[in-house]
């Protein structure tokens, strides 16, 4: 079975993969906006969604019927194709990401062995890297498209941002890198299966980086982007219906995506903790890359949950804060825990002598 | 035609079309958009060309870092005016000097390609062989064989920092 010499059989897993994890993030999403009105509920002490369905469970889908229902208005001003073009960016952006995150070990199925990640390239974390910042094109050209000086200005200022914040968190990673020698988000996840987490040998680094995956996603305390009451809206202040529902949905990805990166890099991915996973696999099988993938579903819980319980908890900056504490702290103290970093590794080469 | 070729000649086209229509849009900022579909598919003939290093760092830097910056200064510029505003003689002399220069060396490159690498020649696409766009190698020859002229390039990026921050200052 080969045509245009391709293995027609890896291209049909990979589809098959493909679609299962773009539904599942997309219906976690889905989900996450209705576990954020449920927490934002809670801390505040009132019952929240509850009317659509036992326990409101019904209230995203709801949701989503009104956002497709909405009328969907293109400004007469606006430069058409460009504005179409930037919600759908945003969107694409914000799903590339889970292509090279390792969702769970090797399932056998029909005498092949799938791995339950999409992609396994040897420079995993650069290529979110290149992702997130495609990203920002998403926000810049939604915003310059609607030809409203408000919507540019919250773009503009949401890209630099992005491009600030961005600086920090590859600072960051790098420590980690030197830890473990390898980009690849799959190996990465495979030593910390035999060895300790990497957030015990980077703690300041995790640190650095959750504040970071907080501006990048544009939650609070760095949601400038979309502060409702200085700036009316944000860069998405023309758009409506779906297009609106495009641009909200993309940040709860966004949000999946990073919390799956911080789980697969600093917390062992989809590694059960306390038990020796390969021992797991010889006992159970296939079960045991489920329990895998139900193990980093849960982390990612956490840190959503993390997100949600601080944005609910703490106001947002102000712009000149927010600049302050990217380029006169993060990045410092990035370059500091980089160095700290590189020192030990080189001193543990040389057998703890100076 | 097998499927390496194709995507060669698929990533040729795009990247011919969009550099067309990075010169032709009357737009600055489609101009800017052709440009980043011209890196998109140049960083598509790393990949072909086994050096998946070199397309994620040439996304990262300059569809991701270099082509923002530019979209900010002409979105902050309000370029969309289509007006042109003519460029006196010496200015579009000096264009074509350096033009002519620039295509000079890369036909030179181009036509001597099969002398200076074997791998490549009659090929599309080196998949699964040759490492040198791999970021274990790259590192390794940037940081052995080539130390001296990477940090006097990191000395010029410094330098345009600080100057950088010296214009930034003055008001």
């Amino acid at each position: 079975m080969t045509l245009l010499t391709l293995d027609w059989i890896l291209l049909i897993e990979k589809l098959v993969l493909i679609v299962v994890i773009i539904l599942a993030s997309l219906g976690i999403a889905l989900y996450t906006t209705f576990a954020e009105r449920k927490v934002a509920a809670i801390l505040q002490d009132r019952p929240g969604p509850s009317r659509a369905g036992p326990y409101g469970l019904l209230q995203p889908l709801a949701d989503g019927v009104k956002m497709f229902t909405k009328e969907d208005i293109i400004p007469n001003a606006a430069s058409k194709w460009l504005f179409i073009l930037g919600p759908g960016l945003a969107m694409t952006a914000s799903l590339m990401t889970c292509a090279v995150i390792p969702w769970g070990g090797t399932i056998e199925l029909f005498h092949r062995k799938i791995d339950l990640q999409i992609a396994d390239v040897n420079i995993g974390i650069l290529y979110i890297f290149a992702v997130v910042s495609m990203g920002i094109y998403g926000i810049m050209i939604g915003g310059w498209a609607s030809n409203n000086k408000f919507s540019l200005m919250a773009s503009l200022r949401a890209a630099s941002q992005a491009i600030s914040y961005e600086l920090a968190m590859g600072l960051s990673l790098i420590a980690v890198l030197m830890v473990t020698n390898t980009l690849s988000l799959g190996e990465i996840v495979k030593q910390q299966q035999t060895g300790w987490w990497n957030i015990v040998y980077q703690p300041l680094g995790f640190l650095i980086f959750f504040i970071c995956a907080l501006a990048e996603c544009n939650r609070t305390p760095f949601d400038l982007p979309e502060a409702e009451n200085e700036l009316n809206f944000g860069y998405h202040q023309e758009y409506s219906s779906m297009k609106l529902g495009f641009y909200l949905f993309a940040e709860y990805i966004n949000m999946i995506m990073s919390s799956a990166v911080m789980a697969s890099v600093y917390f062992g991915g989809y590694d059960i903790p306390f038990v020796d996973d390969a021992h797991v696999y010889a006992s159970i099988g296939n079960w045991a890359a489920l329990i895998q993938v139900g193990v980093l579903l849960a982390k990612v819980v956490g840190f959503i949950f993390l997100f949600m319980w601080i944005r609910w908890t703490i106001p947002r900056f102000r712009y000149d804060q927010l600049m302050n504490l990217g380029w006169k702290s993060m990045i410092p103290l990035a370059l500091f825990n980089m160095l700290v970093t590189g020192a030990l590794i080189l001193l543990r080469m040389n057998h703890w002598h100076f | 035609m097998n499927t390496t070729q194709i995507l060669f000649w698929f990533l040729s086209g795009l990247a011919l079309v969009s550099a067309l229509m990075v010169l032709l849009s009357k737009n600055p900022i489609h101009s800017i958009l052709w440009l980043i579909l011209v890196f998109f598919s140049i960083s598509g003939h790393y990949i072909l060309l086994n050096a998946q290093f070199l397309a994620i760092v040439n996304l990262i830097v300059y569809a991701g870092a270099i082509m923002v910056l530019f979209l900010f200064v002409v979105m902050l510029m309000n370029l969309s005016k289509e007006k042109e505003d003519q460029k006196n003689v010496w200015m579009k002399l000096s264009g074509i000097i350096a033009g002519g220069c620039f295509l000079v060396s890369t036909c030179n490159v181009i036509f001597n390609a099969q002398v200076v690498s074997k791998e490549l020649a009659g090929k599309t696409a080196l998949l699964k062989e040759g490492s040198i766009g791999l970021i274990g190698p790259l590192g390794k020859a940037l940081f052995n064989d080539y130390v001296v002229p990477f940090e006097i390039s990191s000395v010029l990026f410094l330098s345009a920092m600080v100057g950088a921050v010296v214009i930034g200052k003055k008001d």
